[in-house]
């Protein structure tokens, strides 16, 4: 479905007047997404996730410049298929809840895309369906927990043209059971042919529902992995970073050699 | 309820303070009362002079003057005009219409004019039109009330002769047969002129405002939800900018009376502004007094507005059920 070949992104900066600097976020990076897969990225932040997600949808700011080669079912991902492409085939589940508007009704937000004979309806079902009460449709993005915010958030992405889901970060701080929700609705959406793009640090999680999983550090994929890959001490692992990644899980050995402190967030 | 008994106590501390601070600021300003109500050629004798001192109370204690004054205003009463001889209430009401109706029109027009400019300039940022907006803005800014009445009165009056060249009604006329029609003619060139001067301040805020709104996460999420600019204009631009362009323009009410003064006495427009100079100039204390008063009345309404539509357009001011009574 999407197919990433050799994407790098530098960022074009002032250093005071008159010097400008590059820097670059993304080195090379190449993946697939096949129709009807959950493909996660795993990495830390700073490791270039939601840029290339931004990449993706074609929302990263002016100053950034992409080179290499992006396509969706074939055809190359132009700022005009991107425009065609978002909200309509393509979701985003962003990272932070700064993504509400802070003066808008939560319920009105997730109608927002929707066509208007069925809007209301569609956002009461997804409330229910992610436990949420009728009332919190009448507030405002402050007034909800960061957990609530998460599944709103969620509800806004559910559309039935939806093929493709790129959610950055959608779980963190989510209650074990919602989490648990999060992931089945994944599936779900899988069994009725959603691609989905699972950019995450919870490695657990990712593994729960993932096909592949690709590894990102300093802007690059380090490594394309299988889940069944991530068992006993990592042995079938490629890269030292993941096989630290996958010891370093509270699960297993809590482990961290020298060399690789992975900061934990 | 709480809030309302706590705003109408800072504005009446606000009114005590300003009269105050008024008072003596005239009661130690060089002007002299008696001179400036006889005029420069008129003789009087010491005798006169000290009848007449006595008479006003000059020679009392400055406290004893101002306390004597606060008690008759507590009672309705703002004493009386020494250059009218006429009480300074009734002056007030006579001429508080016609400045009132020359600040509202000025203060919508120019929010309303600015708001709008702010906005497109925002949305077209970096392009002509969003340079043409800020260059105009800024000279717009540093233009002087004054200079810019005058130049307008040349243009449309002198010149072009569309417009009066000055008062709020057509001389000669009685003040029963002045009709909205004659009215709105005269007011056009001073509310224009204060349309102007006021519309720089909020179309700079409102772009910069809008510049955040527009890079802020909401809107890269409203992209990405597939939202054209119209929309996210329409659905995030207008409701969060709106806000601090919205209390900007009501603390400006009080720099807008400053430049009705102005206005006023450039046009001649019979407005509390040309009489504030008047009874400045000529050391009228309870006119002086009255008029400061009741604009800093206007002043103080504007900023309570603000504070109400705070609330109002934000929510996240307001006091509301939390999450955990929900969930």
């Amino acid at each position: 479905m999407i197919k990433v070949n050799d994407l790098s992104v530098t960022f074009t900066q002032y250093e005071g007047w008159w010097t400008q600097r590059r820097v670059s976020v993304l080195h090379d990076v190449s993946l697939a997404i096949h129709e009807r897969e959950i493909v996660a990225i795993i990495g830390a932040s700073g490791s270039g996730k939601s840029i290339l997600a931004h990449a993706l949808l074609g929302l990263l700011p002016e100053n950034a410049h992409l080179s290499g080669d992006m396509r969706f079912r074939g055809e190359v991902l132009t700022d005009r298929l991107q425009r065609t492409l978002r909200g309509t085939v393509i979701h985003f589940i962003p990272q932070s809840v700064n993504f509400l508007d802070p003066l808008q009704r939560v319920g009105k937000q997730v109608q927002w895309g929707r066509s208007k004979a069925c809007a209301i309806v569609e956002q009461r079902d997804l409330f229910h369906r992610y436990g949420l009460s009728s009332t919190v449709a009448e507030l405002y993005p402050h007034e909800l927990s960061g957990g609530m915010r998460r599944r709103v958030l969620f509800a806004t992405a559910m559309h039935n043209t939806t093929q493709c889901i790129i959610a950055d970060e959608p779980t963190p701080g989510v209650h074990p059971s919602i989490l648990k929700a999060m992931l089945d609705d994944f599936m779900r959406l899988r069994e009725e042919g959603v691609s989905i793009l699972f950019i995450t640090h919870d490695l657990m999680a990712a593994l729960r529902v993932a096909d592949r999983v690709y590894i990102m550090k300093d802007g690059r994929v380090v490594e394309e992995a299988q889940p069944s890959q991530f068992v006993g001490r990592g042995e079938s692992l490629v890269h030292s970073y993941t096989k630290n990644l996958w010891r370093a899980l509270p699960e297993n050995e809590f482990s961290v050699e020298e060399e690789f402190h992975v900061t934990s967030e | 309820m709480k809030e309302m008994i706590y705003t109408v106590m800072r504005g009446g501390s606000l009114l005590f303070g300003l009269s105050v601070l008024t008072f003596t600021l005239v009661y130690y300003s060089p002007v002299d009362p008696i001179q400036a109500y006889i005029g420069g050629g008129t003789y009087m004798t010491e005798d006169q002079r000290q009848q007449l001192e006595e008479k006003w109370g000059l020679n009392d204690h400055p406290v004893q003057q101002y306390v004597r004054w606060a008690t008759a205003l507590l009672g309705g009463d703002f004493g009386q005009s020494t250059i009218y001889q006429r009480p300074v209430s009734t002056l007030i009401q006579e001429r508080a219409g016609a400045t009132l109706l020359l600040m509202t029109v000025a203060w919508t027009v120019s929010g309303l004019f600015g708001f709008t400019l702010g906005v497109w300039a925002a949305v077209s940022r970096g392009r002509m039109i969003d340079r043409l907006i800020r260059w105009y803005s800024y000279i717009q800014a540093s233009v002087p009330t004054f200079w810019l009445g005058l130049l307008l009165l040349m243009i449309f009056s002198v010149y072009l002769q569309w417009f009066p060249v000055g008062l709020s009604a057509p001389p000669g006329k009685l003040l029963a047969n002045v009709t909205w029609g004659d009215r709105l003619y005269h007011l056009w060139l001073p509310a224009l002129t204060l349309s102007v001067i006021g519309t720089a301040q909020v179309t700079l805020h409102t772009r910069e405002k809008m510049i955040n709104v527009l890079e802020s996460d909401y809107v890269l999420f409203a992209k990405a939800r597939g939202a054209s600019t119209g929309q996210i204009v329409k659905r995030h631009g207008l409701k969060n900018a709106v806000l601090p362009a919205l209390m900007l323009h009501f603390s400006y009410v009080g720099e807008l009376f400053g430049g009705s003064v102005l206005a006023e006495q450039v046009f001649s427009y019979p407005g509390l502004g040309a009489m504030v100079t008047e009874a400045g100039l000529k050391a009228d204390v309870p006119l002086l007094l009255g008029i400061v008063l009741c604009s800093s009345v206007f002043v103080f309404i504007g900023n309570v507005c603000a504070d109400f539509l705070k609330q109002w357009i934000d929510p996240r001011t307001k006091k509301r059920v939390s999450y955990d009574a929900i969930e």
